[in-house]
Order: structure tokens, then sequence, then C-alpha cells
């Protein structure tokens, strides 16, 4: 017997009768409230949020945080954000980069999560490697909470998702919050009418 | 871990030396637990989700052999690689052999309990292996040469300046600097060059979907994803029980983690990792290690629907005033007294002692582990082994004599009450382990039996 098929027969010989798998109940919530639940909520978790009618708004902020050489890398398709810089090399070689701009498939109101997969943000590591991070989400593109979230998801075949809320932090350090841990230092989140 | 001749009161004793640090241990512990309180009372339906992934998990143990057959098939047909290791030697090997295979010295790791508990990084090292650990908390504790003293919180049982005076001989800071926020960022500058110079990094695994054959990792650092993304191989850790059935199962569990950890609605990342990057391997080992031993103790299975959040710690009454450390195990608190005994029942035959029953752990458990009965229970099962510490033997034979005779129970009260009040010397001293941080009660004039015969007679 190989190492896996002796302790599958241990588990086997040890696990109980069957117990059936629970029906998963929530309560959908589908209205105009649920804007202002995921803005207060990703604010108090060290997000920003603008609220953006036009791709300009963007480009404006983008400029004011941000100066001249420092590279930034835009996984978008705004138009407006063509003129910024555009490549993925090496997973490594983008450690210099200072912000980088993403799409988000949707947020979730109650943790200012936005699901982001693999083929919108190019390499794995961008998010996580870029000083600073925006995402642009439309205002549309908002459940409620998790359950939602999943059914949303259901059944698609990325390789590789995650959930984003916020800044990276640590309060490992006698509890004292610091924001910018090892990933992005800051999260801002344009809200598209 | 290293000190296996002093149990739990010896060692809490240690950590009670320094008062002023066990108020600030038991203070900040409890101010987690509030933001715990004020995050699970945001949700009406809290009850129902800590219901539902109870039963979710039961479902889980009830049938783990066909959710991992499950599992395995869907990860490898996702092209990750999986491995099985019954035991912590056979997981070590198994990474070390990976890395050896590679050609690779150098590794950087994310949290793993598991790896604690196997001990991984001392076989590393005994191998020549380097291994870095990322986690801020647990980079500490590593370069202070010390095990974890909490789940969640690895270095909650360090000062700032401790930290300080750590980072000024290993990573070059200011002397008596203890600022958070600078030390936060000489690590995350240190930390980054590790990231971007190793070619393996270990994470562990929150969950993993059988019907989908990913993984979820749950980081607020960012951590775990840094390392994954940038390395060749990365070589994931899982108990056999971090397993739930469906996708959706997830919305629950997210849902609950993070607000019983540290009272966030969720942690910063929560990753989904289905298939390697393009190139890359991903090798999953999926551990036993006494596992499905405890599956098989009825009244101690429920233990493995542990989802790690570290909620019992932070709000039980013996954890905040006895220290991660005095526990000496890799899982500490009242969950790891219960996991623990069942790896080695003497070793840690004092953990499930180190409790007050007060069953706050079980109150706050998201998952509904009966934590503090199952503590009781270990008692009766470790005294029927034989492994009572000898005080504690002594004291019950005279404790059962005492209450199973009338006159013995009176007159014992009496000397009790006059010895409090003429002679609290003989009391009040080190001898009487009740009076360690404790100062002994007025004595009553009378006991209640006295009082009422002589109450009803007037």
């Amino acid at each position: 017997m190989t190492e896996r098929d002796k302790i599958l027969a241990a588990i086997r010989a040890n696990q109980p009768v069957l117990s059936p798998l629970p029906e998963i109940k929530f309560n959908k919530v589908d209205d105009d409230s649920i804007t202002d639940k995921f803005i207060k909520t990703l604010t108090t978790i060290g997000g920003k949020v603008v609220c953006a009618s036009k791709n300009d708004d963007i480009f404006t902020y983008i400029s004011s945080v941000t100066i001249t050489d420092q590279r930034i890398l835009n996984m978008t398709d705004l138009a407006d954000l063509k003129s910024l810089q555009s490549d993925t090399a090496l997973p490594h070689s983008l450690q210099n980069v200072e912000l980088a701009v993403i799409k988000g498939h949707f947020g979730v109101a109650e943790n200012g999560a936005i699901w982001v997969t693999e083929e919108l943000i190019g390499e794995r590591v961008l998010p996580f490697i870029s000083q600073n991070l925006v995402v642009v989400l439309n205002v549309n593109d908002l459940v409620d909470n998790m359950h939602e979230a999943y059914e949303k998801i259901d059944h698609a075949g990325y390789s590789f998702g995650t959930f984003i809320a916020g800044p990276s932090k640590t309060a490992d350090i006698e509890q004292s919050l610091v924001v910018g841990a090892h990933g992005a230092r800051s999260m801002t989140v344009f809200l598209i009418e | 871990m290293q000190n296996v001749t002093k149990n739990h009161a010896e060692l809490a004793t240690e950590f009670n030396k320094d008062e002023e640090r066990v108020d600030w241990h038991d203070e900040t512990l409890w101010w987690v637990r509030q933001k715990r309180d004020k995050a699970a009372h945001q949700l009406p339906e809290w009850e129902y989700l800590r219901d539902t992934a109870s039963k979710i998990k039961e479902n889980v143990l009830s049938n783990l052999s066909g959710y991992l057959q499950q599992f395995e098939e869907n990860a490898e047909k996702n092209g990750v690689i999986v491995h099985w290791a019954a035991d912590a030697a056979a997981h070590n090997k198994i990474v070390v052999d990976l890395l050896t295979a590679n050609g690779i010295t150098k590794m950087v790791k994310s949290k793993s309990m598991l790896t604690e508990e196997c001990h991984l990084n001392e076989y590393m090292e005994n191998n020549g292996l380097e291994v870095i650990d990322s986690d801020l908390g647990e980079r500490i504790v590593q370069l202070a040469k010390e095990p974890p003293s909490h789940i969640v919180l690895p270095c909650i049982h360090k000062k700032k300046e401790e930290i300080g005076d750590l980072f000024h001989v290993h990573l070059g800071t200011p002397e008596g600097n203890a600022d958070p926020q600078l030390l936060t960022e000489a690590a995350r500058q240190h930390l980054r060059d590790t990231f971007l110079t190793r070619r393996a990094a270990l994470t562990g695994v929150n969950f993993a979907v059988a019907e989908t054959g990913e993984f979820v990792i749950c980081t607020n650092e960012g951590n775990a994803d840094m390392g994954a993304h940038l390395a060749d191989i990365h070589i994931a850790s899982m108990g056999i029980e971090k397993i739930i059935p469906e996708r959706k199962h997830l919305g629950v569990f997210l849902r609950l983690l993070t607000r019983s950890a540290t009272g966030q609605p969720i942690t910063t990342y929560s990753s989904h990792f289905r298939r390697p990057r393009s190139g890359k391997k991903i090798h999953l080992i999926i551990v036993d290690n006494g596992r499905s031993k405890q599956l098989g103790r009825e009244d101690f299975r429920n233990s493995l629907k542990c989802i790690r959040c570290g909620a019992c710690m932070n709000t039980c009454p013996v954890y905040r005033r006895s220290g991660g450390h005095s526990y000496h195990s890799a899982i500490a608190g009242p969950i790891g007294s219960i996991l623990t005994p069942n790896l080695d029942m003497e070793k840690y035959s004092d953990l499930p002692f180190a409790s007050t029953l007060c069953g706050s752990c079980s109150n706050v458990c998201p998952v509904k582990i009966d934590i503090h009965q199952q503590l009781y229970k270990w008692r009766q099962v470790i005294v029927k082994n034989g492994y009572t510490p000898k005080s504690k033997t002594v004291a019950m034979k005279m404790m059962s004599f005492t209450l199973s005779s009338p006159s013995a129970y009176h007159a014992g009260g009496k000397v009790g009450r006059w010895v409090l009040k003429y002679a609290p010397f003989a009391i009040n001293n080190k001898l009487n382990p009740w009076y360690k941080q404790r100062d002994m009660p007025q004595p009553p004039n009378a006991s209640f039996g006295e009082w009422y015969a002589k109450n009803r007679k007037e």
C-alpha cells in the first residue's frame, strides 16, 4: 500500500456515518444602498473610493499621485491611459512599478473586497508587487455579500483569482496598525457610473 | 517545545513574573476579542453562519476520504502535483527532496501552522537549507529564535522595544527605535529582496475545494502571494481537514474567518490558486500527522473542524494571562489543548487542565466546536491513562475522601475558616498555589450549614 492509500484507509476506517450537507440560505440585497455600503466598508478598512463619471477623472488622479519617470502599468482598456507604459515580461521586472491600474470583476459591499482574476492583471504578482493599486470598477458591478459573490463567480474556470480588500497591512507589532506590509501601500477604487 | 520538562503551570509562572507585561497581554487580546464581537454583531445572520459552517464541516468529516480523493483528482487535472504525508517526518522529507531535486537551497515561507507543527524550519536548517518566514510576526519570532505564541498574532508576547532591538541587530534599524511604522518598513524592504531572489515558496492552505481542486490562502500582508507568484516552485502544505466540498461554501467560511480572528470583515487578500503559472509548478502536500486518529476519537473529532481563527485564544482567561509559550505546543490556547494531547498524551497531559472550563471558547468558535467540553473529556481520558500530575492525584484523593465523608467535610471547613482568620500566614504563603497572584478571601464566620441550623432555630 502506498502512503496515500494508507492515509485514506485510516480516514475511511475512522470517519463517522455520513452527515448531510446543509443548504446555504441568504437574503439577496439588490438596491442602491449597497453602493454606499461598499464605499463605507472599503473606506473603513483603509481603501479609497472615488466616484467618477468619466475616464478623465482617473487620468487626473494618476498624474496627481505620481511624478515623471515613475513606472505606471495600465492593464485596462481605457483609452485615456494608453499613454502610460504597459509591458509585462518576467514578474520580477515589475518590482519597480509605482502604480498599477487594473479592472475588477465586481465588488462586495459587506467587506469592500474586489474580485480579480489572472486575465485582468497579466502577471499574478502585479497587484501585490506594485507600490500602489488603482482598480476601475463599474458601479453596477456590486453585490451585497460573499454568497452572492460566489453565485456570480459560479463555475468560472480561472487559473488564479483573488479578492482584494484595501491596502496591504499588518498589526503584528503590538497590534499597531501599519499600512503597507508586503503588498500595495494604497488601494484606490474608481467607481464608474 | 524546547522545554519538555516544564508544564503549563510552571511556564505560566515564568510569564507571570512580569506583571506589567501580563496585564498588557491580557488587555490587548481582550481588545481583539471585543473587535470580534463588534464585527459579529453587525451580521444578524451570524449564528446561522456558525451553524451552517459547523454542519458543512460535519459533512466534510463524515466523507473526508471521498472529498480528499475528489480534491486530488481535480487538483491533478488542474496541473497541480499532489503528495501525501502520513506524518511530520514524511512532510519535511518531501519538502527537502523537492528543493534538493531542483538545486534550491533557500526558500521563503508564509504562515503555516502545519509547518510549525512539523518543525520544518529546524529540519531544513539541519539539512543545510535556509528558510525565511515572511509574515512579519513570524519573521520577528524567527529572528528571536522562538516559536510563535499565537496562531494569528505570532509575536503578541513581544514588546515593540524588544522588536526594535532585534531589528537593530539583524536588519540595521537605528538603535533604540521602536516605531512600528519604521520597523514594518524595514521588514518590507528586507523581505522584498527575499521574495525577489527565492526560487521556491512554501505557503499554508486555508481552504481546499474538493469540487474544483483549487485552494485558498488568506493574508493581510500579501506575503503568501508575493512568495508564490515570484517563485518557480510553490509548495502548499495542508492538513487533511482543510477540505470543503464546494466553492460556494467559501462564502460561509470567508465571512466567518476574519471577523472571528481580528474583527475585520475579510483579510486584505483571499487568493484562489487553481492552476500553476505557465511553466511553473505547484506541489501540494496533504498531511495526516495524527488527524485520522483524532477523527476516530468520537469525543474529540469535532476539533478537526477548526479553521484556525484564534478566537478561542483571544477570549480565554487562562491563555490571556499565561501566554502562548506556556502551552509548549505549536498550537496554543483552548483549541491547542484539545488537538495536541492526540499527538502525545503524556507530553501534553497538562494542557486540558490549563482551563477554567468557563466555556467562552465554545461560545466564540465560528464552527461551534464544543471546546470546553472536550477539555473536560480529555481530563478524564488522561486520568484513566495514568498521566495525571502527582500533586493533582494526591489533592484529588484527599478531595474525594473529604467530600464522601460528612464529618471530615465539616471538620475541614471549620479548620479552614479558623486558619484563614487566626493564622492567615499558614495559607498566604508560597506553598499554596492559590496564593500566587491572588489574595485569599476573608473567611466567613460560619458555614452555610451552621448559619442555616442557627437561623432555623431562631
